[in-house]
């Protein structure tokens, strides 16, 4: 039968020890969602699991007007909704931590998680690219900062050395004129995977773009950050051809395959139609009129 | 209308259109009352195995660990087609906690004879090859060894590190790629029969048949408006909650017993017997809890690999499938290629029929095609149709029954041009199929008139509904309706009334209780005994503890089972006249007996009362009844759909649905209404989204409930019920049977309102997002 250490640092000193013991034999387990299942299907098979749950560094959830949000890494999305500051500052983080998995599974899942996991189709990745959100990692020898969108590498590939943890995600707070949305399209209403997904930030100044972010979810083999997108809305005055522009936009850099989830021409006509609606619902909620 | 001499007749004769009947009943039924006034029957009391639900008490088969118990597992099939060269099980045998292996090569050999596997019958050596894959393997996830082992854990990794050699085959996914000529034969034995004859060369088409009535030539040199199509649905899976289970022990004195979830537990025993060649009196069969089964829990899968694992090893074991186990290797239903001609004059008058159904019967024939093609027409009088039906192997799991197994398909093309030949003559669509309804006396294409059915009181019940003139408001909305027929049966059913002493009746049966039917038996029981459903106990017992009982399949069990009961019940009346007279020195004859009450010359007894007496008029009273009934009354239902269509993402909301059904009796309102909704959110999920997603090496893509997408309740509006009843002459209470027929016209309904909301008609299912924007897209494309 196959066995399987499980550790539970109560602080982070034990923690990064605990990985730099380990190295690649190891697994950070938060929430469990995805880890789990994917041991009990045979997919994964790490000799040895770390819960960092208890590890206080991995559960801060704290808002600051200078600093932002910092989110630890195993903080599940229950809280994170439930959290007035949140709410109100990071509703486009809200529109994703609401709609991975049911209720219950949201108890449990952290964003931390989801971006380790580091699926192609995660909910809460483009929503964090749009918001600019960086990555704090520790080890042993020491922490480093890396963008969201830089940390994925390919599906289930992280730039996460083997004696690295994700401790916390650090969000800049917004700035004044700004809004953000994360849309998914999937098939049912709920408890299913993204067949594409769209999350856009954009900054509202005098009628115009001054800036704008959108990143895709399933259309790659990482979430994919759309540069091309955000630069055709800077500077355009505010209404639907320029959101129809940064869809097209968005709609060229989809780089998907066809699988049971859809056919890579439909997943491209998604990033269209879905940039376009969540950049609506973006504009919207930094004061915007499309008239 | 038939003469009306006796009561059940007579509820028929007046079963005319009108609302409410002014009787005691506690709901009010929508439509065509069965006219005759009941107590019991007609009301809603609690379900008798209610407590044990709600509390999680009730024992299914994965609770159920026996002392001493060993834990199998399956090594299936990776492939969808290949030999099998050899099996090396030596590592496996060689693990420590491992007890035993089994293969094909533990089966006695088959016999060549016909067996009964439940609703009807089938080669013995493809139930054998099914259960275990002798030297080829059919489909991805054919069961090929049996491990076990200490825990589950062990047989899982035993199983794994046996070794197959496979010579790989190429394979057929679908019908019309295995009826291709340069198709791979599955069964090198397999010679198709050709209208009733049996061919010379082997084939993948195992049959094709034809039934007709007058000349469709003739209908169609007179028809003013010919509509054609062809269509395809994908496979689906049943997809029911529970997956198969089962404890077996095989004893040191020769007996075996087996404990699972199943639809019929002497299926199981009777089938367990032939395949292993054992006296059906030497296994004992007990039927745990079931979640679910929709036709899917007849076939028989591990019960005769766990018996033999543990004579092997003389101990009890235990095996539970998992979720991908039952979706790769467990019963879907057909996938279909059906094409359907329409012709009628400008009068609106249907004057020709035809159709060809091809339906994959998965890795051994027996697709359910036949009844496809008797159900495919069967809510039209039309003098000239031609139906052909095609049985095809091919390289998926062998096709179990499913929910009137082999209508939906059959409906989704016919009802769809139906409506199109509908609107082209500008007729309203329930007008046109009321126009052309089945009435009694009507022909079918495979043969049988019609007695007294509802096709007509269903679709005006559809006209009548408020959904039907609703406004439909908003954007790229659209309405649609279709009719589906399904025959329901008979079979056989036993049932024992056992009277206590205190009044109360223990009700011993042998039917699973799927949705509810220990407490609709146990109502017609009541009814007859004039005592309250709630003084009836029913209990559902072991094969060795009832007299045979076929399937809980075919809609029978309420209306069949209800019936041994009744006659069951029928006969302890007697016997507590002939008590009663024992009392006060009469006759039985001399005691009437009316609503629980036993009277004579001005003396009355209560059933109660009476029964306290039984040790003083002569013992126990106990009776057994059994049927075979043939008066089995037909269903039709009928849907309103409402639905948005998302025309940049494909995607289509269900906005609003109406399931109309014509059930005979409603024994107990809440399970009709329930098996109403049911089967509608199959069907819409076998509209929208449900389908075996194949890759190109003929594997399953997609065999987990996240990616096999079965609606939500987030998906679907409340199903709204409208209950018909034009009851059935040929049973005591009028019951026809409503499990079935209401899952058949929901795609074809969703189909047509995805017509009038979006323009496009889709003639594929599931009808995903992916496929109706394609469908809006090229419609979008050729008007450009």
């Amino acid at each position: 039968m196959h066995w399987i250490d499980y550790l539970r640092p109560r602080t982070l000193d034990e923690c990064l020890d605990a990985f730099a013991e380990h190295g690649e034999a190891a697994r950070a387990l938060a929430g469990g969602t995805d880890l789990l299942v994917q041991m009990r299907e045979g997919r994964r098979s790490n000799a040895v699991v770390i819960d960092v749950k208890a590890v206080e560094e991995c559960n801060q959830l704290s808002y600051d007007d200078s600093e932002g949000l910092t989110l630890g890494a195993a903080v599940p999305c229950y809280r994170i909704y439930g959290d007035e500051a949140v709410r109100r500052h990071y509703p486009g983080l809200i529109d994703s931590v609401s709609m991975i998995g049911g209720t219950q599974i949201q108890g449990r899942a952290s964003v931390g998680g989801n971006l380790c996991n580091a699926s192609p189709s995660a909910d809460a990745v483009p929503a964090l690219i749009a918001l600019r959100a960086t990555c704090l990692i520790a080890s042993s020898e020491g922490w480093r900062n890396v963008p969201v969108e830089d940390f994925c590498t390919g599906p289930g590939q992280t730039v996460l050395r083997p004696s690295e943890v994700l401790l916390a995600l650090l969000l800049p707070p917004p700035e004044p004129g700004s809004g953000a949305c994360y849309l998914r399209f999937i098939p049912r209403n709920e408890m299913d995977i993204a067949v594409a997904g769209a999350g856009v930030s954009v900054r509202l100044s005098g009628g115009r773009f001054a800036d704008a972010r959108v990143a895709l979810a399933a259309v790659a083999p990482t979430p994919l950050l759309v540069r091309e997108a955000g630069e055709v809305l800077k500077g355009r005055p505010v209404d639907r051809n320029a959101l129809g522009l940064a869809g097209e936009a968005a709609r060229a850099a989809a780089r998907p395959i066809s699988d049971m989830r859809g056919t890579a021409e439909y997943r491209s006509n998604l990033c269209a139609v879905l940039t376009r609606r969540a950049l609506e619902t973006a504009v919207q909620r930094a004061g915007g009129d499309l008239g | 209308m038939s003469s009306a001499t006796t009561a059940k007749a007579e509820a028929a004769a007046s079963a005319s259109r009108r609302n409410g009947s002014g009787d005691s009943q506690d709901y009010e039924p929508n439509m065509v009352l069965a006219t005759r006034h009941f107590d019991v029957v007609g009301t809603r009391p609690v379900r008798h195995d209610g407590t044990d639900k709600v509390t999680g008490r009730a024992i299914y088969g994965a609770d159920l660990t026996l002392p001493d118990s060993l834990h199998g597992a399956v090594l299936r099939s990776p492939h969808a087609h290949a030999r099998i060269r050899s099996i090396d099980t030596s590592k496996a045998e060689a693990m420590d906690g491992v007890h035993a292996v089994v293969t094909a090569d533990d089966l006695p050999p088959a016999e060549d004879k016909q067996v009964d596997v439940g609703e009807g019958m089938t080669r013995l050596a493809y139930v054998h090859g099914n259960i275990l894959a002798n030297g080829k393997v059919l489909y991805q996830g054919h069961a090929i060894v049996a491990v076990a082992a200490r825990n589950a854990h062990i047989a899982q990794e035993a199983a794994r590190a046996i070794e197959v050699d496979y010579e790989l085959l190429p394979s057929s996914m679908t019908a019309p790629e295995a009826m291709a000529p340069e198709a791979e034969v599955l069964h090198e034995d397999l010679f198709t029969k050709e209208f009733g004859e049996e061919t010379a060369r082997p084939s993948n088409i195992a049959e094709h048949f034809r039934w007709t009535l007058g000349d469709v030539g003739d209908g169609f040199g007179r028809s003013s408006v010919v509509a054609e199509r062809t269509f395809d649905t994908a496979t689906v899976h049943q997809g029911y909650i529970e997956p198969h289970n089962v404890t077996a022990l095989w004893n040191h004195d020769g007996r075996l017993h087996i404990w699972c979830s199943t639809q019929g537990a002497f299926v199981v025993r009777d089938v367990t017997a032939k395949v292993l060649e054992i006296p059906v009196s030497n296994i004992k069969v007990t039927p745990l809890e079931i979640g679910g089964g929709f036709g899917g829990k007849i076939p028989v899968y591990l019960e005769p690999v766990a018996a033999l694992l543990s004579r092997k090893t003389g101990r009890p074991v235990k095996m539970v499938m998992t979720r991908e186990d039952v979706f790769i290797g467990t019963g879907p239903t057909a996938g279909s290629h059906v094409r359907v001609k329409v012709g009628a004059s400008a009068d609106g008058q249907l004057q020709a029929l035809e159709a060809s159904l091809a339906y994959e019967a998965g890795a051994y024939p027996g697709s359910y095609v036949a009844p496809g093609g008797m159900c495919i027409f069967a809510p039209y009088d039309c003098a000239n149709v031609s139906v052909d039906c095609y049985d095809v192997v091919v390289n998926k799991p062998s096709c179990a029954a499913y929910r009137a197994p082999g209508a939906p398909q059959a409906a989704f093309a016919a009802e769809q041009v139906i409506d199109e030949v509908a609107e082209r003559l500008g007729i309203d669509p329930v007008e046109f199929r009321l126009q052309n309804c089945s009435k009694e006396g009507t022909r079918r294409v495979d043969g049988p008139k019609f007695r007294r059915i509802g096709c007509e009181e269903v679709l005006r019940a559809v006209q009548d509904h408020p959904h039907w003139s609703a406004p439909l408001g908003g954007q790229n909305r659209g309405r649609g309706v279709a009719v589906g027929f399904w025959f329901n049966v008979g079979l056989e059913s036993s049932c024992t009334l056992n009277v206590n002493t205190d009044g109360t009746v223990h009700l011993v049966e042998g039917s699973t209780d799927i949705g509810g039917t220990r407490t609709s038996i146990a109502m017609q029981a009541a009814e007859v005994l004039g005592i309250s459903a709630e003084e009836i106990l029913p209990e559902v017992v072991d094969t060795d503890s009832v007299g045979f009982t076929s399937v809980t399949g075919g809609s029978r069990t309420t209306f069949a089972t209800g019936w041994a009961a009744h006659d069951a019940a029928q006969k302890i009346v007697a016997e507590m006249r002939s008590r009663a007279g024992k009392l006060w020195g009469v006759g039985p004859e001399a005691v009437e007996h009316e609503k629980g009450v036993y009277s004579c010359n001005g003396k009355s007894i209560g059933f109660r009362e009476l029964a306290a007496k039984a040790s003083r008029t002569g013992g126990p009273v106990s009776a057994t009844a059994t049927v075979k009934p043939r008066g089995v009354g037909g269903s039709f239902s009928a849907d309103i759909v409402d639905v948005e269509v998302d025309l940049e993402t494909g995607k289509v909301d269900i906005l609003r649905f109406t399931a109309v059904q014509d059930v005979g009796k409603a024994v107990h309102p809440s399970y009709v209404e329930g098996q109403m909704q049911g089967g509608s959110v199959q069907g819409i999920g076998w509209a929208l989204n449900e389908e075996y997603f194949m890759g190109d090496d003929g594997t399953m893509r997609n065999s987990s409930l996240l990616d096999y997408r079965m609606p939500t309740v987030l998906d679907l509006p409340m199903i709204d019920t409208c209950i018909v009843e034009v009851a059935n002459p040929g049973h005591p209470f009028g019951v026809r049977g409503v499990g079935e027929a209401n899952i058949i016209p929901p795609p074809a309904a969703i189909a047509n309102a995805i017509r009038r909301a979006a323009g496009v008609r889709l003639q594929r299912l599931p009808m995903s997002p992916p496929a109706v924007w394609a469908a809006v897209d090229k419609a979008r494309g050729m008007a450009a």
